[in-house]
């Protein structure tokens, strides 16, 4: 398969992917969901600094600089948001998850 | 390291994103989702340092390393300080800054191709910063919305269905032309008239909506991560950004069939609605206000009380004397449960985080799909800062902005209590007939001590 290829199809099955594990969400989750996918994208930090390595005027440096400063944000500040969010949830009925998971694995 | 390897490391950061969304779907494995998410950007991340120049580190690494610590120390504290009101503008201003980070990626990486990039690559390129653009300038604007830093009503501008038309036609057009020929100037114009798209595109979006569009934009924002992870030959990159764009696109149908209104009818609803016409009945018109004291009366002789809780409670940070009034209530023999509509306060969801950070039992948080049925042989509902889910007029008035959405049925109950500021009308600018209503009774202050009043009343009682 050549390259082009195969990115193609890493494209397609992570659409598939992607529409497949969301499809059942409660509301209660919709926000810290939105805010969870919001902090992966900000693995766009992997690309500004690759194109941060390869440039050589400082045009080019400049732009990748300020890229890596707004993907660490996005990707930093997403992560620690959403997990804010999520513990306003733990330590609720505690009890009652540890066996809906017991209940889950039988 | 060889490219093998590093491709296998960046192939299970990818598992670790997938890993992440299926666990931020169920609320037991939620937490661990987000953590997992994070682990796989800190691999994705390293290995970028490990692989780079055969292991001789980055070229610029000082300066890189720099950029990252200065991101670090603006998000992390801007994440951990921002109060539970503010969460929805800071995840619009996150994605935000998100979009503009894939944009200057593309454009960094197009200025190096030069001539030698391919057809494809300059497509995808074109993509990335118009949809990144797009996705910046919006989340600025939806940013500036919910801080009420602009006005949260729809803006219409005069000729705003001619300014969007002509501004979509003119990035597409500059898409194409940086597309033809291959040029720099081409693709910084077609950067700035994105940007001014971006603007016009959320500007009619109303209040209410704005979470769909934080929803969409987020998406926007996760392809855009895949299309500069295709120029870039990345798959982590494409996975990742695939992963949210997909995700992203069914959260954002999700949360719109929870508002009960079509993708289409939010984005382009400001141009079809006719100037609202009950927004123009705001003379003064008698309504029964009452004394805290004449509150916990309504609630000590009732059966049932049903809470609607909205924006105002998490304002006032009123979340902890909710409770104590429901417990106080409880105590008392009556039956106490919240209704929580699924767009109550800023974002889908906003209630119910803020209620379980005041350890309400997760068994009295009842959605709107059962709560509705109860209203008929409810006694009293209380209305603490909510306004738009309760109000009658998504039934009755065809054409306000809110016509449609489902929303909560609390005038079939036997009696009404609003708390609330003022008379001002919610978040979506509509005014409210519930509240003239004679089973209605009101009473103005700032939710937490009002709630805080009618506790200590009740108690004296």
């Amino acid at each position: 398969m050549s390259t082009e290829l195969a990115l193609l199809a890493i494209f397609l099955l992570s659409i598939f992917v992607g529409f497949e594990v969301v499809s059942k969400v409660s509301t209660t989750l919709h926000t810290p969901l939105m805010s969870g996918a919001n902090a992966i994208h900000g693995v766009i930090l992997v690309g500004a600094i690759i194109v941060a390595d390869h440039s050589k005027t400082t045009l080019e440096l400049t732009l990748s600089t300020i890229a890596i400063v707004l993907a660490t944000i996005n990707m930093v500040g997403g992560f620690v948001v959403t997990d804010r969010m999520l513990q306003m949830f733990k330590g609720k009925p505690k009890a009652k998850k540890q066996s809906d998971e017991a209940g889950g694995k039988n | 390291m060889s490219r093998n390897v590093y491709d296998l490391i960046g192939l299970l950061a990818g598992i670790c994103f997938i890993l992440a969304l299926k666990g931020l779907s169920s609320p037991k494995s939620a937490r661990r989702g987000n953590l997992i998410g994070a682990l796989g950007a800190t691999i994705a991340t390293v290995i970028v340092f490990l692989y780079a120049n055969d292991g001789k580190g980055l070229n610029h690494q000082p300066l890189i390393l720099g950029a990252i610590a200065f991101g670090v120390l603006v998000g992390v504290p801007a994440a951990r300080k921002v109060q539970m009101t503010q969460m929805p503008q800071l995840v619009a201003l996150f994605n935000g800054v998100g979009g503009g980070a894939a944009a200057l990626v593309a454009i960094v990486e197009y200025l190096k191709l030069g001539d030698g990039a391919t057809v494809a690559q300059v497509v995808a390129t074109v993509f990335t910063v118009i949809v990144g653009c797009v996705s910046f300038s919006g989340s600025i604007v939806t940013f500036l919305k919910l801080q009420e830093l602009m006005t949260t009503r729809p803006v219409i501008l005069p000729f705003g269905r001619q300014l969007i038309a002509l501004s979509s036609i003119s990035v597409l057009a500059t898409g194409g032309w940086v597309i033809a020929s291959s040029g720099t100037s081409p693709l910084l114009i077609n950067a700035l008239l994105s940007l001014l798209f971006g603007i016009l595109f959320v500007l009619p979006v109303g209040g209410a909506d704005v979470p769909i569009v934080i929803s969409l934009l987020n998406a926007f924002t996760g392809l855009t991560v895949a299309a500069s992870g295709y120029v870039l030959e990345n798959t982590m990159l494409i996975i990742a950004g695939t992963l949210v764009g997909a995700s992203g696109t069914i959260l954002t149908r999700l949360m719109a069939q929870a508002m009960g209104r079509s993708l289409f009818g939010t984005l382009f609803g400001a141009f079809t609605a006719k100037a609202s016409a009950s927004t123009g009945a705001a003379e003064v018109r008698p309504v029964k206000s009452g004394s805290p004291d004449d509150v916990a009366i309504l609630l000590n002789y009732a059966q049932r009380v049903v809470i609607v809780p909205g924006f105002g409670l998490a304002v006032a940070q009123a979340q902890h004397t909710v409770r104590e009034l429901a417990d106080l209530l409880a105590s008392k023999g009556i039956d106490v449960a919240y209704g929580i509509h699924p767009v109550a306060g800023r974002m889908p969801g906003h209630m119910n985080v803020l209620l379980a950070e005041a350890n309400v039992p997760y068994e009295q948080l009842v959605e709107m799909e059962e709560i509705n049925p109860t209203f008929p042989q409810t006694d009293v509902v209380l209305v603490v800062g909510a306004n738009d889910v309760v109000n009658p007029a998504a039934k009755t008035t065809p054409g306000c902005p809110i016509y449609g959405m489902p929303i909560l049925d609390v005038d079939k109950a036997g009696n009404v209590i609003f708390l609330k500021r003022s008379m001002r009308p919610g978040f979506a600018g509509i005014e409210n007939e519930l509240l003239y209503d004679a089973k209605t009774t009101l009473l103005f202050g700032d939710a937490k001590e009002s709630l805080t009043k009618v506790v200590s009343a009740l108690k004296a009682l």
